[in-house]
């Protein structure tokens, strides 16, 4: 039986007129009935829809050239919730960009429709302009998740502060059921998130704002009064205060599950405040599983105020270089510690304070090291002592010092014995 | 039946373990030993002029080493598929030898050459001499697919059996069987051009460090061999400030163009081990040097989009900035970071450096500092290196740049203390940057940090003598860290640090 696809084709991308017609001339039933030749104008909408839903955009947008009811179904709010602007420019980014003409459609058509959008944005200062240009149309938008992301230098951070801040606060103003935000490395300042608090404040359950010059302490702890459903947070240091940490244990808050805080050195010779273990013990009594993650990017004479007390630290990463005697710190008074990833160490071994942290970091499940050294007997005790809770291992190959009772290639079977499974260290070509 | 053969030398630039030369030599009345110079080459932009001297030095040690057996080498100017009809012709050619090239280019290129040697009646042998195993056999024992992972890689080369072993140089005798019609202006024909004629100004400097050939590679080797004799000790060598400077007994830029042969080397290594250990048999760790090189090589064959990121099945797409300018400040040393434009001065002047110097420089432009794409970096590798050649460089800066072979990218090298921390004494940043050398080594790897009075004492002030640090390197670091963690937590097989 010959079955002819009644679908045809509109070679022009403008938008479909007519071949209804001729739709419901070849949806007549052949002569030999018993089988209805698949009909395809008449698939309902929510099939449609499901369909479309797995489709990339760009097979979307050919779907939608077949005909009326398609071309309606593309257009359909379900399928405009969520999107991602890719702005690029060629001279800075090999990457393409979302074309324009597409996102003229969508703030015309879909912009009440949009709620979870982000902007991947390249280094050129063109690209986060047209970023915030999008973002003042938002006008009709009720956003629920809105992230600006950087993927190469921040350029938002290039842009003339009140451009933005005017973007972003028609975002802020029109969404009031904001519950995601990431403005990483973005001009923001105080009086910003002082009208994000005034719309959003029941509904705001994640702020990542990490690199945002602007900020005050001040300006955070606003939040962190008024924000009672804030679950994640992720600041700079110098943010910090030990009014944040207690407002958010405050009775009306909700549980914290998620702190990230980035340590970074803009000078050699900075100094850092100190935040007092009172208010960290606040924190966990509030929130006992709460995660709390630290990056340090500092000079090694810059640690002096860090790791003196007792710190629930769960994720702690050193990115430049950290002093042995820092980690030993380290072990004594970091007893939530999870994952600990240390670029560089220096050329002293860190026998001793691998095996305390063993001992007194009981959840310990990650390690990473980089530029270290650890004798072999004494890599091989921490991991005897860890087990089998260390799921991630990673460890450079240099790292490693064979001594009088590993040899490199003994290490590898001794350690995995104690895993549980096959490891090997962490590898780089020599050539 | 009269045989006239043609050797083509391309890599594999040596007598010695060169089965395919053999086999050219084997029952043969003449026989000719040709390299094809594509002459658009030297104007090509990629190629530096240490390599083109490497080269040429290694052509005329295969020509001398060749007059001692009353031949010469032919060097032919133009493209492969152009010369070698009028060849065939000019010589009556019945035998054509080459040794296996395994890269993509290598094979698409000699499968067209073997069917127009066909078309003229000409047979091909091919040996593969050039990797110590076939890279084919290796994927097929892998389930029809290159290992990925180093570990993995050495667990298929374990069951494998060793390498064949290597063939002695030719012979006297060989040779004077076979003749080679020498016309009096061959030198003018076929000779090995100077730099100059290629279009070098070249400013008399006859003083570099790396000489091109056979008869060195096979001296080196020994003062190699010697060296590990010496040190009776086959494990990692710790690297210290002197590793920095260029080995008298280094041998990668001659595995690369062939002078030496690997299976030679590895070989010796392997003697010398039991001589020494006296036990069964040695560890992999003992040939690590060459199983890298026969990693990428194997990750390599089969894959023509192995050197890009775009296309490239095992790559990871990262969004690279594009930034030209910076580019340049990096490939020509002008970073403001004394250790990172050391090793890159380094790099254009010899054309070698330690491959911890090479994490550095690749760390630095790509996931540690500045994001820019790896092949920017491979391609000023390409022409500034003498061993880099398509699989080992493209394997590399993938690897080096986390793009590729399931790499953990928390390890970044920071471009002041990994310096400091390898070489402390600073010599080696005096070496190359010659403008820092009155810095005291408190401050020659962070010169910005340096009082006024010091760089005033140094005469050399930043800023105005020497470049300030392009970048502020905690802070890229830390955005670098996000990008990266951005990408791969994307993917599905990421199985690395969570947060």
């Amino acid at each position: 039986m010959k079955r002819r696809l009644s679908r045809e084709r509109e070679d022009s991308p403008s938008s479909c007129e007519g071949p209804t017609d001729s739709c419901k001339r070849v949806r007549q039933p052949t002569e030999d009935s018993g089988d209805l030749p698949p009909d395809w104008a008449r698939l309902p909408q929510e099939i449609l829809l499901h369909i479309f839903q797995f489709l990339p955009l760009l097979d979307r947008a050919f779907a939608s050239q077949v005909c009326r009811g398609w071309n309606e179904a593309f257009h359909m709010p379900e399928l405009w919730r969520c999107f991602e602007f890719e702005l690029n420019q060629p001279a800075s980014s090999y990457l393409k960009a979302t074309h324009p003409d597409l996102i003229k459609q969508i703030i015309k058509r879909h912009s009440n429709h949009l709620q979870y959008v982000s902007f991947k944005v390249d280094s050129s200062t063109e690209s986060a302009e047209a970023a915030c240009d999008i973002l003042s149309q938002l006008v009709n938008c009720s956003l629920k998740t809105l992230g600006l992301i950087s993927t190469a230098r921040p350029s938002f951070m290039e842009l003339p502060k009140s451009h933005f801040i005017s973007a972003l606060t028609v975002v802020f103003v029109n969404s009031k059921s904001l519950s995601s935000l990431k403005i990483d490395d973005t001009p923001v300042d105080d009086p910003s998130l002082k009208v994000l608090v005034a719309n959003n404040s029941d509904t705001l359950k994640l702020l990542k704002m990490s690199s945002c010059p602007h900020v005050s302490p001040a300006g955070i702890l606003c939040v962190a009064d008024q924000c009672h459903g804030l679950r994640e947070l992720a600041l700079n240091y110098h943010l910090l205060s030990d009014e944040l940490l207690l407002a958010l244990s405050s009775e009306k808050h909700v549980h914290l599950e998620h702190l990230r805080i980035d340590v970074v050195s803009e000078n050699p010779g900075q100094q850092f405040h100190t935040i007092k273990k009172s208010s960290w013990d606040a924190m966990v009594r509030h929130s006992p599983k709460f995660n709390l993650v630290m990056y340090f990017f500092l000079y090694e004479d810059e640690f002096g105020p860090f790791f003196r007390d007792e710190i629930p630290v769960t994720h702690l990463y050193f990115g430049r270089s950290v002093s042995k005697e820092v980690l030993g710190r380290v072990g004594m008074n970091c007893p939530r510690l999870v994952e600990l990833v240390v670029c560089a160490n220096g050329l002293r071994p860190l026998d001793e304070e691998l095996i305390r942290i063993a001992e007194r970091c009981q959840h310990l499940s990650a390690i990473g090291l980089g530029e270290c050294e650890v004798s072999c007997s004494a890599f091989v005790e921490f991991v005897k002592m860890c087990g089998r809770r260390l799921s991630q291992l990673s460890i450079m190959e240099e790292v490693l010092i064979p001594d009088h009772k590993y040899s490199l290639d003994e290490i590898h079977w001794e350690v995995s014995k104690h895993l549980g499974r096959v490891w090997f260290p962490d590898m780089m070509p020599t050539w | 039946m009269v045989v006239n053969s043609v050797h083509w030398f391309r890599k594999g630039l040596r007598l010695h373990d060169n089965p395919a030369l053999q086999e050219a030599l084997n029952g043969a009345e003449t026989v000719r030993c040709v390299y094809i110079l594509d002459p658009w080459f030297a104007g090509s932009a990629n190629v530096g002029v240490n390599r083109w001297r490497f080269l040429l030095e290694s052509l005329e040690d295969l020509d001398t080493s060749l007059r001692k057996l009353n031949s010469r080498l032919f060097v032919v100017r133009g493209q492969p598929t152009d010369v070698f009809p009028r060849l065939f012709k000019e010589w009556n050619v019945t035998r054509l030898t080459f040794e296996y090239d395994s890269e993509p280019y290598g094979k698409e290129r000699d499968a067209a050459i073997i069917k127009m040697a066909q078309e003229y009646g000409v047979e091909t042998a091919v040996r593969n001499t050039h990797t110590l195993y076939n890279p084919d056999r290796i994927i097929e024992m892998n389930n029809h697919s290159p290992p990925l992972t180093f570990k993995r890689f050495q667990a298929i080369v374990n069951r494998l059996e060793l390498p064949r072993k290597p063939l002695p140089t030719i012979s006297q005798e060989q040779m004077a069987r076979c003749q080679t019609k020498i016309s009096e202006n061959h030198d003018e024909r076929y000779g090995v051009p100077s730099l100059e004629e290629l279009g070098f100004k070249t400013h008399g400097d006859s003083s570099h460090v790396w000489k091109g050939g056979e008869t060195e590679a096979l001296e080196r080797l020994n003062k190699h061999l010697d060296r590990k004799a010496w040190v009776a000790n086959f494990e990692r060598p710790r690297i210290t400030a002197q590793s920095l400077f260029a080995s008298p007994t280094g041998l990668s830029p001659y595995l690369r163009f062939g002078c030496l042969s690997c299976r030679v080397f590895y070989y010796n290594l392997w003697e010398l081990y039991m001589k020494l250990r006296r036990s069964s048999s040695p560890p992999l760790s003992l040939f690590g040097q060459l199983l890298w090189r026969e990693f990428f090589y194997t990750a390599g064959t089969n894959n023509p989009n192995f050197d890009h990121m775009e296309g490239n099945p095992i790559c990871v797409q990262i969004p690279w900035d594009h930034n030209p300018e910076a580019l340049a400040k990096w490939a020509e040393g002008r970073t403001g970071f004394p250790w990172i434009d050391a090793i890159m001065t380094q790099l254009r002047q010899e054309g070698w450096i330690h491959h911890l110097a090479r994490h550095a420089v690749a760390c630095f432009l790509t996931r540690g500092d500045l994001w820019i794409s790896w092949e920017s970096g491979m391609k000023v590798f390409e022409e500034l290196l003498l061993d880099a050649d398509w699989s080992v460089n493209a394997g590399s800066w993938m690897w080096l740049s986390c793009s590729a072979f399931f790499q953990q990218f928390f390890h970044c090298y920071c471009p002041v203390g990994f310096g400091r921390r390898t070489d402390p004494s600073g010599d080696y940043i005096r070496r190359y940057i010659p403008k820092l050398k009155d810095y005291p080594n408190r401050y020659i790897f962070e010169p910005w940090n340096a009082p006024e009075s010091v760089q005033k004492a140094a005469n050399c002030i930043v800023g105005v003598d020497y470049p300030k640090p392009m970048i502020n390197h905690a802070e890229n670091s830390r955005l670098n860290i996000e990008r990266m963690k951005q990408v791969y937590q994307q993917l599905s097989h990421y199985r690395g640090l969570s947060e």
